[in-house]
């Protein structure tokens, strides 16, 4: 067995003087599709934040691809995509693509595929301040896509989007996999378990399971994720 | 830190500026109208105008590029670019420099146009070369601009950053020396005047203007300088690869 992308031990996040992760422990594996899932408020972006390397953390370790989370050598290896759009929206979606590939040192035809992952290509020069909001996240996948990383951290990169959209991007993701990155996507909607190799079920900063959406059925004894969210957090009687 | 990089932001800077023509218009404009405003208040050939209009060309770069860098910089903070710019391959001073460099670029045409309507149209006499008044307003934008981007840091809305213009440029500006000079001030007003970059900054133009170029001229020049590295460490400071 591989490494794993990213190794989590004894984590200890506080934010504005609240505890929002109290000492969490995981490790997800290579080239796999990871969902990061739970209900908005239990810790998912925070968490993200702490694997990509942005988040002050108060205790515990973080390793990534190997190496300290947020170590220089780490920056054009790990594609981030943040739950708002963090794209100028002032520039046309080809200016924000080109700027970003610029930074990474990335070939220009970059820009052209990452267009294409995402299905913008009719958009590229249209302004992002005027584009629809589904859109606009898709911009700001894009730019996470252009290096071409090792390992993708997406924080809820399918909301607000149409189904055919959502079935393309899961997709996406599953052929980035394959050619051997790792992707950890967040989200809040229970039914996109189905799509991951594995899932971290996440509430109030505790990770409730880490299983396949398979094993999550039969220890639950339910089909339906939502379900069997429910049943881990709640147990039966 | 590479040329690849800075000059990536600073492309991508002057590029979103483009995308506000009102913005330019208004940059390039208004230094303008003040400069011909206060011609026509005092007159001509009224000393007023003569001693006050040099100095407060070399000053508009100061003060514009302070608030529109301070609010481009807080909104890339605010919006989650800086962020992302945190996790990828680029050193704190490529975004420093980048935006200085656009900035300073900005400044170049601004204090050109208005120096040619000043020393061409409204009879504004300088004693000292030209080329020089528009170099120290040049410095004197990369000084608001690094400014502006340090005390970004301090602002969490657009009204709050906007506030910081009367609060950090206004008392520069009163106490620089253009109303009162320093010896003429109680002490305690004459050392918070010395503590502030602005009162270099006018002195210089002040010298450059009666052609009188002496060590306290250098002296004036280095101080400058001096801030604008100052204000670069300082902004390098608030770009904070891990926040709350």
């Amino acid at each position: 067995m591989t490494a794993p992308a990213i190794r989590i031990d004894g984590l200890h996040v506080v934010r504005g003087g609240a505890v929002v992760i109290p000492g969490l422990g995981c490790e997800v594996g290579a080239g796999s599709v990871t969902g990061l899932l739970g209900p908005s408020g239990s810790g998912k972006s925070t968490l993200i934040r702490a694997i990509v390397g942005v988040q002050r953390v108060a205790g515990g370790t973080v390793e990534v691809l190997g190496v300290p989370a947020g170590s220089s050598a780490l920056r054009a290896r790990v594609g981030y995509m943040t739950q708002a759009p963090s794209v100028y929206g002032d520039l046309t979606v080809s200016e924000n693509l080109r700027f970003f590939a610029r930074v990474l040192d990335a070939p220009a035809a970059a820009v052209d595929r990452v267009l294409a992952d995402v299905s913008l290509e009719e958009f590229r020069d249209r302004v992002v301040n005027r584009l629809s909001g589904g859109q606009r996240a898709r911009v700001s996948l894009a730019t996470a896509l252009l290096g071409s990383p090792d390992l993708l951290v997406l924080d809820e990169p399918t909301v607000g989007l149409d189904p055919v959209l959502r079935r393309d991007l899961w997709e996406l993701f599953h052929r980035i996999a394959d050619g051997g990155a790792t992707l950890l996507v967040s989200s809040h909607v229970m039914d996109e378990a189905d799509r991951c190799d594995e899932l971290l079920l996440l509430r109030e900063g505790r990770l409730v399971a880490q299983a396949t959406p398979d094993e999550l059925r039969a220890r639950t004894g339910v089909a339906d994720m939502d379900a069997a969210f429910l049943r881990l957090v709640e147990p039966a009687p | 830190m590479s040329t690849r990089v800075t000059s990536a932001v600073a492309t991508r800077v002057l590029r979103q500026l483009r995308r506000d023509p009102r913005t330019i218009v208004l940059i390039l404009g208004v230094p303008c109208l003040l400069e011909f405003l206060l011609q026509q208040l005092f007159g001509r050939d009224s000393p007023v105008f003569q001693e006050v209009g040099t100095p407060l060309l070399g000053m508009f770069p100061f003060i514009t590029m302070f608030l529109v860098t301070s609010i481009t910089m807080l909104r890339e903070r605010t919006t989650g670019t800086l962020e992302r710019l945190m996790t990828l391959p680029l050193a704190k001073l490529d975004v420093l420099a980048g935006y200085g460099i656009a900035f300073a670029l900005v400044a170049v045409v601004q204090a050109t146009l208005v120096s040619v309507l000043a020393f061409g149209l409204l009879g504004l006499d300088v004693l000292g070369p030209k080329w020089v008044v528009v170099l120290l307003a040049v410095a004197n934008a990369v000084l608001g601009s690094t400014l502006g981007l340090f005390v970004s840091a301090f602002a969490e809305t657009e009204f709050q950053a906007v506030q910081f213009m009367p609060a950090i440029v206004f008392p520069q500006v009163l106490l620089c020396g253009l109303f009162v000079a320093p010896a003429a001030m109680p002490t305690w007003l004459r050392v918070v005047s010395y503590a502030l970059p602005l009162t270099y900054a006018y002195n210089a133009l002040a010298k450059t203007a009666a052609n009188t170029f002496d060590a306290r001229f250098a002296l004036d020049v280095a101080v400058v300088l001096g801030c604008i590295v100052a204000a670069v460490a300082l902004g390098a400071v608030t770009l904070r690869r891990r926040t709350d």
